[in-house]
């Protein structure tokens, strides 16, 4: 389709104002995170680290940072062993029953997570989960199945049924089929979903905010706190370093995607 | 049977975990939200009577609705501006759009608010370069009133409105763009009589995805709304964090779970709902 029909200028100018309405706003943490005052403003005379060294030499920011990134690697194994299992397993029935349970797991992404949040706080008390590691793992992990869910499902179209009948066939078990014949198949599939699943995590405030006070305090419920308390260029700072992770994420699922396609 | 049966019971064992993760730690309670509602403080529909009689339910209510509608009309304009530029670009600036896209979808929304509350306050970059550009002599009230919320949340939901729509606009085949234009119809013809009626189906299911999102959207509107204008996920907040009035805030929660399954299951005639959400990651 190249060339033979092009958008007209309207178009164009419209998509591309677009697209800086999208990105630009984001890059502006950049300068203002090197900025030499003391308070949020572009630099004057110059530009300064200084405020990034003030997060990577803060115990509570760096506390903050290494709960979050444990968090989410647990409930990450929780969503992807969860979500991929169910979703071969959905794959491989293929009955009405099997439609309403892929349904159900895409309830996380419909159902407000505020909705869940007030839920799980009268929830999570009796069972003694509240400010507890365990219950933002399980919180994370379980609606981050969907993500999980959505990608392997995605993955296992593009896979043939015959090879899994064959495998069967030839006398081997449930295990070593999915062993030796599935998850090598669908492998590109799960990494993605595991990638998902990590950000959703990774990136998840309001949950928190209910069910952790103190001895639970991740990266979003500080960065929540700074922006509605001492708005510095700290957070700038705080803000970079979240743009360049995340991106990172990407690229890495971008690559994959590329090896899984060629 | 049993060799037929047999097989099966494993792969149902392989969706156990996952179904009783679900049942035990998302949807017991979900549906302790919707019990406490009809519960707290007293059994009965005292809370939900609350929709008719109390001025302030309504006022959340209604604003809520303005946000959201105004929301999602700018993040589907906006969103099809991108999705067709994407689906007629070359193969290579197809790459650079959609990083465009997908880059601030995973961006944390944390740093998509801070970032405009920046730009937007009143000694923010925009107000500070409008004034020393002598455009304005007071700063204008750009953030922590529903202008910001709107900035903001159309900010979240645009590459939301972009996946669908694209999904859609893929399906077209540029070979009838190409033979209504050498058949001699102008860009905006072929436009308006080609390729806007067959996005259609992607559109729709785009405004279904972002108007419920909108609805129970917490972080930004919070943030940026600087607790003067309430949307209905922080007045839920609010009820019961700060005024524990456990009864109001489920009210409203049940409220709205029942607003976005209603919203589904009148488009899901309509539209795909696969589309609408197998295209979301």
């Amino acid at each position: 389709m190249d060339g033979i029909h092009p958008p007209g200028r309207t178009a164009r100018g419209l998509a591309w104002a677009t697209a800086l309405y999208l990105v630009l706003p984001i890059l502006i943490v950049l300068p203002v995170a090197l900025t030499d005052q003391r308070f949020l403003s572009l630099p004057q005379d110059g530009i300064s680290f200084r405020h990034f060294a003030t997060v990577l030499t803060s115990p509570e920011w760096l506390g903050s940072i290494w709960q979050s990134f444990v968090i989410a690697v647990f409930a990450t194994v929780l969503s992807v062993v969860a979500g991929t299992l169910c979703a071969i397993g959905c794959w491989r029935i293929s009955r009405r029953a099997t439609e309403l349970v892929r349904v159900l797991m895409l309830l996380p992404l419909i159902i407000p997570s505020i909705v869940y949040a007030i839920g799980l706080y009268r929830y999570f008390g009796p069972l003694g989960l509240l400010d507890r590691f365990a219950g933002v793992v399980i919180a994370h992990g379980v609606t981050g199945i969907p993500y999980v869910v959505i990608t392997v499902s995605t993955a296992l179209a593009a896979f043939d049924p015959r090879l899994e009948q064959a495998a069967r066939g030839m006398g081997a078990s449930l295990a070593q089929t999915l062993r030796w014949v599935i998850l090598p198949r669908i492998a590109p599939g799960i990494f993605s979903g595991a990638i998902f699943a990590f950000i959703h995590s990774w990136d998840e405030l309001v949950m928190v905010l209910f069910i952790a006070s103190r001895d639970v305090f991740t990266l979003p419920r500080r960065i929540w706190d700074g922006i509605n308390e001492n708005l510095d260029p700290a957070m700038a700072a705080v803000a970079v370093l979240l743009v360049l992770f995340t991106t990172l994420l990407l690229m890495l699922d971008l690559a994959l995607r590329r090896r899984r396609d060629s | 049977m049993t060799a037929a049966g047999r097989p099966a019971l494993g792969w149902w064992l392989l969706i156990l975990p996952a179904l009783l993760l679900l049942l035990v730690f998302y949807v017991a309670p979900i549906l302790q939200v919707l019990a406490i509602s009809v519960t707290e403080p007293e059994p009965g529909l005292g809370n939900y009577e609350r929709i008719f009689t109390s001025e302030s339910v309504q006022r959340v209510i209604l604003t809520t609705l303005r946000i959201c509608l105004i929301t999602t009309v700018l993040a589907l304009l906006l969103g099809y501006a991108i999705a067709h530029a994407i689906t007629l670009a070359s193969p290579r600036a197809r790459g650079w759009w959609i990083m465009a896209v997908l880059v601030p979808l995973w961006i944390s929304v944390l740093v998509r608010a801070f970032a405009w509350v920046t730009l937007l306050r009143r000694q923010g970059l925009v107000n500070n370069t409008l004034m020393n550009a002598g455009v304005i002599t007071e700063p204008l009230p750009l953030v922590w009133n529903e202008f910001g919320i709107i900035v903001g949340m159309v900010h979240y939901m645009v590459p939301f409105a972009v996946l669908p729509m694209l999904a859609s606009m893929r399906e077209i085949d540029p070979r009838l763009l190409a033979a209504a234009r050498g058949l001699g119809a102008s860009r905006a013809q072929v436009f308006r009589s080609v390729f806007l009626p067959l996005s259609m189906p992607g559109v729709i299911a785009a405004a279904v995805l972002v108007f419920i999102f909108s609805l129970g959207f917490y972080i930004t509107p919070a943030i940026l709304g600087g607790g003067k204008t309430l949307m209905v996920a922080e007045w839920i907040s609010l009820q019961i964090l700060d005024l524990i009035r456990w009864g109001l805030g489920t009210m409203m929660a049940t409220m709205l779970i029942i607003a976005i399954l209603v919203t589904l299951a009148v488009f899901s005639r309509i539209v795909d709902l696969r589309r609408i959400f197998g295209s979301g990651a």
